[in-house]
C-alpha cells in the first residue's frame, strides 16, 4: 500500500495518470454523448489535476484552463445540454466565490445573499427589455444587445450599493444575529422585487421581464449555452484571479483577523466598519456580475428566481467545499449544482422508468428529485459536526520560521532593518 | 374607503392580532429560553412547531377514523391532542439538541448555526415526504373541535377556538413562569443561563438542564402548533419557517433572553403584522397593501436590532472578552 | 526540464487521442443513423434511406410539467394523459415505421428548472415535440428555446394571455386564456349571480395575479364596483386581517386567483368572520382539496371558472376516464384529458406528416407547421382548431359550483371563446 502511495507521489505517475484519466474521459465523453456519468468524469478531471500535487502549479492550471477552454467545449460544445449544465455550475461556482468573501474571509455569516444575484439581474432586466419605458421616457428601450458588456459593469455597482446598504445597518450586529437581519433583508428584497408593480410598475411584480435582449461581441449574438459558457468561465477566471489576489492582500489579512476575533482585530487598528463593509460590497459585486449573465442566459427573470431557498443552497456550496477556501468553494459549487440539476433528477428518471415498465411500484413522494431539502439539511448537519472546515479546508499560509531566518541572513535591502544592517557592517 | 367602515372593522382586525400575536409569542418562548442558556438560535424551532401542528391533526384525525373523536368532549380531544403533540416534540428537541448541537457547544457559533438550519431543512422534508406517503397529499386538514361563534355585535365575531387560543397560550405562558421562577430545575435553569462553569460548580448537572431547557421549549413549540392546527384548520411542512422566523423576531423585539419580552414582544408583532396588512392599502391610497405583510416583521427586526439590540424589555449586556 | 517534456508528450498523446475520438464518433454518427436518421431532414441520404424502410425510428414526445412541488398533482395529471395517448397510438404508429416514446421532465414549477430541463429536451434530437407546461411562468421562460429549435409546444394548461403574443411560431394551447377567463368569471358573477360590488385577492404569483387582473377588467367593464385589488403571497395562511377587511366593506363577492389551498383558507377565513357573498375563483382551485380545507359548510356559495372540463360529462369521456383508471389506478384530475388531448393534436399532425412525407419522419419545422394546420381536431373532450397565433379557437370556459360540497364540482354552464 505505501508502495503504491510512493508511486502515486511520483510527479511522472501523476503525468501520466492525468493524461491518461483526460484521454479516457473525452473519449467516453466523445462516445456516448448522452451519459450522464461520462460528462461527470470530465468535470472530475479538475480535480485529479488539482490534487495532482507533485505537478508544479503552474502546469497544473495549464492543463486546467486547457481542459475547461479547449477540451470540453470541444468535445461536448455540440450538445446544448452538457453545456447548460455546465454554465449553471459555472454561475453557481462564481457566486459561491462571493458568498466566500463574506463567510469565508470576513466570517459574516450572509443568509441574503441572492438579494445581490437578484439585483444585478434586475439591473440588466429593466433595461434590456421594454419595461424601462414604463418610468423612462428619454429613450426607447429595450437596449440592444452591445449594452450587456457595460451592464456588466452596471450589475456589479448596483449590487454593491445593495451590499452596502445592507451592510451599514447590521454592522452594528453579530454572529447569529447577522443571519437573521441578512435573511430578512433577502426576503425583503425579494418581497419588494415582487411588489414593485405599483404604484409605478418597476419589476413587473410577478409576470418577470422577458424577453430580455441576447448580448453580442463584434456582431455575434450571444445565445447559445455553449456562448455563455465562455462567458461564464471567464468572469469565474476573473473572480478568481481577484479572489487570490484580496486572499494575500492587506485587505484580506484583516477580514480573516475580523472572522478569528473581532475585539483583537480592532484592537490592532482594523477599521471594524469600513473592512466589513468592503467584504459585503466585494461579495455582493461578483453576485451582480452574475447576475446580469443569469438574466441574459435566461431571457426571463421572475422573483422565483431569487428565493431563500437560493440563498441557502449557495450557503451549503460554501459550507460543503470549505469556506475560506477558493478550491473548496469551487468543489462545493460543483457537488451541489450537479446533485441538483443532474443526479436526482437521472436518479428519478431512472426509477420512474423502473416504475413504468413494472419493476418496481414506488409511490411518487419517493421521488429523489423532490429531495432537495433533505439533502441540504443532511448535508449541512454531516459537514457542521464532522467536517467544519470543508472537504478542501482553506489552507492557512505557513509562516516557515526556518526560511524568515534565512531570508534575515541575507541582507534586507530596503527599510530599518537594511540601514541596521549597514551600521553593524560598518563598524 | 370611509372612515366608517375603517372603525368598525377595527376591533375584529386587534382580535385577530392578537390571536396572531399569542401564537407568535408561545414560540418565541423556546427561541428565548435556547437563547439564553446556549447563546445560540435554535433555527429549527419553527419545524419543531410545525411538527406539533401535523401531530395534534393526525391524533384527531386518527381519532375520528376510529369513531371516538364523536362521543368525545371536544375539550378532552383538544387536551389529548396537544398533549400527545407537546410530549413528541419535547422528545423531539432533546435528540435534536443531542445530535446536532451539543457536539458544536464548544465550536465557533456559526457551525452550530448552520447545522440548526440543516436540522430544519430536514425535518421540513421528513414531514413533506412521510405526509405524502401516509395522506398522499401534504395539506392536512384536520377536524374542528369547535365550531361556536360569539358575536360581540353586528360586525364582530369571536370564534369559540380563538378564545380557547389565547386562554391555552396565556396558561402555557404562566405556568413555564412559575416554573422558571419557583421550581429547583428552573432556578438551576437560570443558573447554567447566568454562567454554565459556576452552575456546574455548584453541583448543577449542566447537560441535564439544557436537556430539560430543548424539552420544555419544544413541547411548548408543539402545542403551539396544535393551538395553530385549530385556528387554521390546514397545515402543511413550510408553515414553520416562516412564522418561526417572526416569533424569533418577536423575542427580539422584546429582548432575547427574556420570557416576558418574549410575550410582550410576541403579542406587539401580531398587532402590528394585523393592523398593517388591514390598513396599509386604505392609507397609501392602495399603492401598498397587504402583500407587504412579511415586510413588517423583518423590517421591525433590523430597526430594534438597529436602535434597542438589547429589545425593549431586556438589559444592555456588554461584551464579554 | 523533464516535467516539460513530460507536459509535451501529454499533448500530443490527447492531440491523438481526440482524432481518434474523432473518427471514432463520425463512425458511429453512421452506425446510428438509423435510429436518427430521418428525424433530420439533411441526412436524407442514400445509407439511411435503404434501411428505414424496415427499421422502426424513435420519435420522443416530450413532456413538461411539475412532477415533484405543490402543483405536482395537475403536472403529474398532464404526464399520465400525454403516457396513455402515447400508449393508444402506440400500435398505429409502429405501422407506420415509428416508436413512440414518452420524454417526461420535471421543471418543479420553476422557471430557472424549466429553462435547463428545455436545454435538455431541446438537446435530444429524437425529441419532436412537447406537451407542456402547467405554469405559465414557466412556459413563458421556456418558450424562447423551444422557438430557437423549431420545436413544436402544445400546451395543455397555459392561461397567460401573453404567450400567444410574442409571435412563437412554435406555441400552441388548447385551453383558453386568461382574458377569456377572468371576464368569463365576471359576466358570471354579474349576471347570473347578481354581484354588483366585488373585492379581488390574488396570490402574487405569474399565473394568479395575471387572472385576476384579467377578471377586474372584466368586471370593471361590465361596470360592477370593484372595491379593492390586492395581493398576498403564496405561502401566507393567515388571510383574518384582509378578510376583516373585505368583511367590513361588504362586497356581494371576492374573486381570488391563485390555487386552490389558499382559496380554501380564504373561504374559510371568511365564513368565519361573517361572510355572506359569493366567493368566485380560477382553474387553480379547481381541486377536491378545496372543500376539504375550506370545509363543505363553508363552499356553499363558492363558484369556479376553469379552462379545463370536467371530462366525465359525456360517454366518450366517462369511458375514458374509466381507462384512466384502470390504466394508473387512480381517478383522472382536472389536466388529464387536456394532456391527452394535446398529445393526440401532436401525434395526429406527426401522422399526416409522415403519410404527406412519403412515410418519413417530418423534422420539427415539418411537424411544427402541421401542428400549427391542426383544424377541427376531436379529442376526448376538446376540439381543437389553432388560429395563427396558436390560441385554440374552440377553447371554452366552464362555470361551476361547489354547492354541493362534492368533487368534481356540479357543471353550471360552459362560455364559448367565440
Amino acid at each position: 500500500m505505501d508502495k503504491i502511495k510512493a508511486q502515486f507521489l511520483k510527479a511522472s505517475v501523476q503525468y501520466t495518470f492525468v493524461g491518461l484519466y483526460l484521454f479516457i474521459a473525452s473519449l467516453w465523453l466523445k462516445l456516448s454523448q448522452e451519459s450522464i456519468l461520462a460528462f461527470l468524469m470530465m468535470l472530475t478531471s479538475i480535480l485529479v489535476i488539482y490534487s495532482a500535487n507533485q505537478l508544479s502549479s503552474k502546469v497544473r492550471i495549464g492543463i486546467g484552463i486547457f481542459v475547461l477552454f479547449i477540451l470540453l467545449p470541444f468535445i461536448a460544445g455540440d450538445n446544448r445540454y452538457y453545456m447548460e449544465v455546465s454554465t449553471q455550475v459555472g454561475i453557481y461556482v462564481a457566486m459561491a466565490l462571493g458568498l466566500n468573501i463574506v463567510v469565508g474571509f470576513a466570517g459574516l455569516l450572509d443568509l441574503g445573499y441572492v438579494a445581490f444575484f437578484a439585483a444585478g439581474a434586475y439591473s440588466y432586466g429593466i433595461f434590456a427589455t421594454a419595461q424601462a419605458n414604463n418610468f423612462l421616457d428619454f429613450y426607447q428601450f429595450p437596449l440592444e444587445g452591445g449594452w450587456f458588456w457595460p451592464f456588466l459593469v452596471v450589475g456589479l455597482l448596483v449590487a454593491a450599493v445593495f451590499g452596502i446598504l445592507l451592510g451599514l445597518p447590521v454592522l452594528k450586529v453579530k454572529g447569529d444575529y447577522l443571519a437573521i437581519v441578512t435573511l430578512g433583508f433577502g426576503e425583503i428584497v425579494r418581497i419588494i422585487f415582487n411588489n414593485l408593480d405599483k404604484p409605478v410598475n418597476i419589476t413587473n411584480g410577478p409576470q418577470g421581464l422577458t424577453p430580455i435582449a441576447q448580448p453580442n461581441l463584434f456582431g455575434i449574438v450571444i445565445n447559445t449555452p455553449f456562448h455563455y459558457y465562455f462567458v461564464v468561465l471567464f468572469s469565474i477566471a476573473l473572480i478568481i484571479l481577484i479572489n487570490r489576489r484580496l486572499e494575500d492582500s492587506r485587505l484580506g489579512r484583516a477580514w480573516v483577523a475580523i472572522r478569528e476575533d473581532e475585539l483583537a482585530a480592532q484592537a490592532m487598528g482594523i477599521p471594524l466598519v469600513k473592512t466589513k463593509l468592503l467584504a459585503f460590497a466585494t461579495g455582493a459585486s461578483f453576485a451582480g456580475i452574475v447576475g446580469v449573465i443569469f438574466a441574459a442566459k435566461q431571457t426571463y427573470i421572475d422573483p422565483t428566481s431569487f428565493t431563500l431557498m437560493e440563498s441557502i443552497g449557495i450557503l451549503v456550496m460554501v459550507v460543503l467545499g470549505g469556506s475560506g477556501s477558493v478550491p473548496g468553494v469551487i468543489l462545493g459549487a460543483a457537488i451541489v449544482t450537479i446533485l441538483q440539476v443532474q443526479l436526482l433528477k437521472e436518479f428519478s428518471f431512472f426509477l420512474n422508468d423502473l416504475r413504468l415498465a413494472g419493476i418496481i411500484n414506488l409511490p411518487s413522494q419517493l421521488d429523489p428529485s423532490k429531495f432537495q431539502r433533505f439533502v441540504f439539511g443532511i448535508l449541512l448537519v454531516i459537514m457542521a459536526l464532522y467536517r467544519p472546515n470543508g472537504l478542501i479546508p482553506a489552507k492557512r499560509k505557513k509562516i516557515d520560521i526556518e526560511e524568515l531566518k534565512k531570508l534575515e541572513m541575507d541582507a534586507p535591502t530596503t527599510g530599518i532593518l537594511m540601514k541596521l544592517q549597514n551600521k553593524k557592517g560598518g563598524k | 374607503m370611509d372612515q366608517n367602515v375603517l372603525l368598525t372593522m377595527l376591533p375584529q382586525v386587534l382580535i385577530d392580532g392578537l390571536t396572531l400575536g399569542f401564537l407568535y409569542a408561545v414560540v418565541a418562548l423556546g427561541y428565548t429560553m435556547v437563547y439564553g442558556i446556549l447563546e445560540l438560535i435554535n433555527f429549527a424551532h419553527g419545524e419543531i412547531f410545525m411538527v406539533g401542528a401535523f401531530l395534534g391533526t393526525e391524533v384527531l384525525l386518527i381519532m375520528q377514523s376510529f369513531g371516538i373523536l364523536e362521543g368525545l368532549n371536544p375539550f378532552v380531544a383538544f387536551l389529548l391532542a396537544i398533549l400527545v403533540a407537546s410530549l413528541i416534540t419535547g422528545g423531539m428537541g432533546v435528540t435534536i439538541e443531542r445530535i446536532a448541537y451539543r457536539p458544536l457547544r464548544n465550536s465557533p457559533r456559526l457551525i452550530a448555526l448552520i447545522s440548526a438550519i440543516g436540522v430544519s431543512f430536514f425535518l421540513q422534508d421528513l414531514v413533506r415526504f412521510t405526509e405524502g406517503l401516509v395522506r398522499n397529499a401534504f395539506y392536512l386538514s384536520g377536524p374542528q373541535l369547535f365550531k361556536g361563534i360569539i358575536p360581540l355585535s353586528s360586525s364582530i365575531f369571536i370564534p369559540t377556538k380563538t378564545l380557547l387560543i389565547i386562554i391555552s397560550a396565556i396558561v402555557m405562558m404562566v405556568s413555564l413562569h412559575l416554573f422558571v421562577s419557583r421550581t429547583k430545575w428552573g432556578i438551576a435553569m437560570r443558573a447554567v443561563a447566568q454562567d454554565q462553569q459556576t452552575a456546574s460548580l455548584m453541583s448543577i448537572n449542566v447537560n441535564k438542564v439544557i436537556a430539560l431547557t430543548f424539552f420544555i421549549g419544544s413541547s411548548l413549540g408543539g402545542a403551539t402548533g396544535v393551538l395553530y392546527a385549530q385556528q387554521y384548520g390546514t397545515v402543511d411542512p413550510y408553515i414553520g419557517f416562516i412564522l418561526g422566523l417572526k416569533a424569533f423576531t418577536a423575542a427580539v423585539l422584546g429582548g432575547i433572553g427574556n420570557l416576558k419580552g418574549a410575550m410582550w414582544g410576541g403579542v406587539l408583532l401580531g398587532l402590528i403584522e394585523s393592523l398593517g396588512t388591514a390598513y396599509m392599502g386604505p392609507l397609501t391610497g392602495n399603492a401598498f397593501g397587504a402583500e407587504y405583510k412579511d415586510v413588517f416583521a423583518f423590517t421591525i427586526l433590523i430597526i430594534v436590532l438597529l436602535f434597542k439590540p438589547e429589545g425593549l424589555f431586556g438589559e444592555a449586556v456588554k461584551e464579554k472578552v | 526540464m523533464k516535467n516539460k517534456k513530460l507536459f509535451y508528450v501529454l499533448l500530443v498523446v490527447l492531440a491523438v487521442g481526440l482524432i481518434l475520438v474523432g473518427c471514432g464518433s463520425s463512425e458511429k454518427a453512421s452506425t446510428s443513423s438509423n435510429s436518427s436518421s430521418s428525424t433530420s431532414s439533411s441526412s436524407d441520404s442514400s445509407s439511411s434511406s435503404n434501411s428505414s424502410s424496415s427499421e422502426t425510428t424513435v420519435v420522443k414526445i416530450a413532456t413538461q410539467s411539475p412532477l415533484s412541488g405543490p402543483y405536482s398533482a395537475m403536472g403529474e395529471a398532464i404526464k399520465l394523459g400525454a403516457e396513455m395517448a402515447l400508449a393508444d397510438n402506440a400500435e398505429k404508429f409502429k405501422a407506420l415505421g415509428v416508436e413512440l416514446q414518452l420524454f417526461p421532465q420535471d421543471d418543479q414549477g420553476d422557471p430557472k428548472i424549466g429553462v435547463s430541463n428545455a436545454e435538455g429536451i431541446v438537446s435530444d434530437k429524437q425529441v419532436l415535440a412537447l406537451v407542456g407546461h402547467l405554469n405559465s411562468g414557466v412556459a413563458r421562460a421556456a418558450g424562447p428555446k423551444y422557438e430557437a429549435a423549431k420545436l413544436p409546444v402544445v400546451s395543455p394548461a397555459n392561461t397567460a394571455v401573453d404567450l400567444t403574443t410574442y409571435g412563437w411560431a412554435t406555441f400552441h394551447r388548447i385551453v383558453a386564456k386568461d382574458d377569456v377567463q377572468g371576464p368569463a368569471g365576471a359576466k358570471f358573477a354579474f349576471e347570473d349571480l347578481g354581484a354588483k360590488s366585488v373585492y379581488v385577492v390574488h396570490d402574487k404569483t405569474a399565473y394568479g395575479q395575471g387572472l385576476a387582473e384579467a377578471f377586474q377588467e372584466g368586471a370593471k367593464a361590465l361596470g360592477m364596483n370593484v372595491l379593492g385589488f390586492e395581493g398576498q403571497e403564496a405561502t401566507q395562511t393567515d388571510f383574518t386581517a384582509l378578510v376583516n377587511k373585505i368583511v367590513a366593506m361588504k362586497p356581494d363577492a371576492i374573486y381570488f386567483g391563485g390555487m386552490y389551498n389558499q382559496a380554501g383558507l380564504l373561504v374559510k377565513q371568511a365564513n368565519e368572520r361573517g361572510f355572506q357573498g359569493y366567493f368566485l375563483s380560477g382553474d387553480g382551485s379547481d381541486n377536491a382539496e378545496l372543500i376539504k380545507i375550506a370545509g363543505v359548510d363553508n363552499v356553499k356559495k363558492t363558484y369556479i371558472t376553469s379552462v379545463a372540463g370536467d371530462a366525465s360529462r359525456t360517454e366518450e369521456g366517462k369511458a375514458w376516464t374509466q381507462r384512466y383508471k384502470e390504466k394508473f389506478g387512480k381517478d383522472s384530475s382536472t389536466f388529464s384529458v387536456y394532456g391527452y388531448d394535446a398529445t393526440l393534436v401532436v401525434l395526429n399532425a406527426l401522422e399526416k406528416a409522415i403519410n404527406e412525407n412519403g412515410g418519413k419522419v417530418p423534422t420539427r419545422e415539418e411537424l411544427n407547421k402541421y401542428v400549427s394546420a391542426t383544424k377541427d381536431l376531436k379529442g376526448v373532450f376538446t376540439t381543437t382548431t389553432f388560429d395563427e397565433k396558436g390560441d385554440n379557437i374552440n377553447a371554452e370556459v366552464f362555470i361551476y359550483s361547489f354547492e354541493e360540497g362534492t368533487y368534481p364540482a356540479k357543471f353550471i354552464k360552459t362560455v364559448s371563446v367565440k
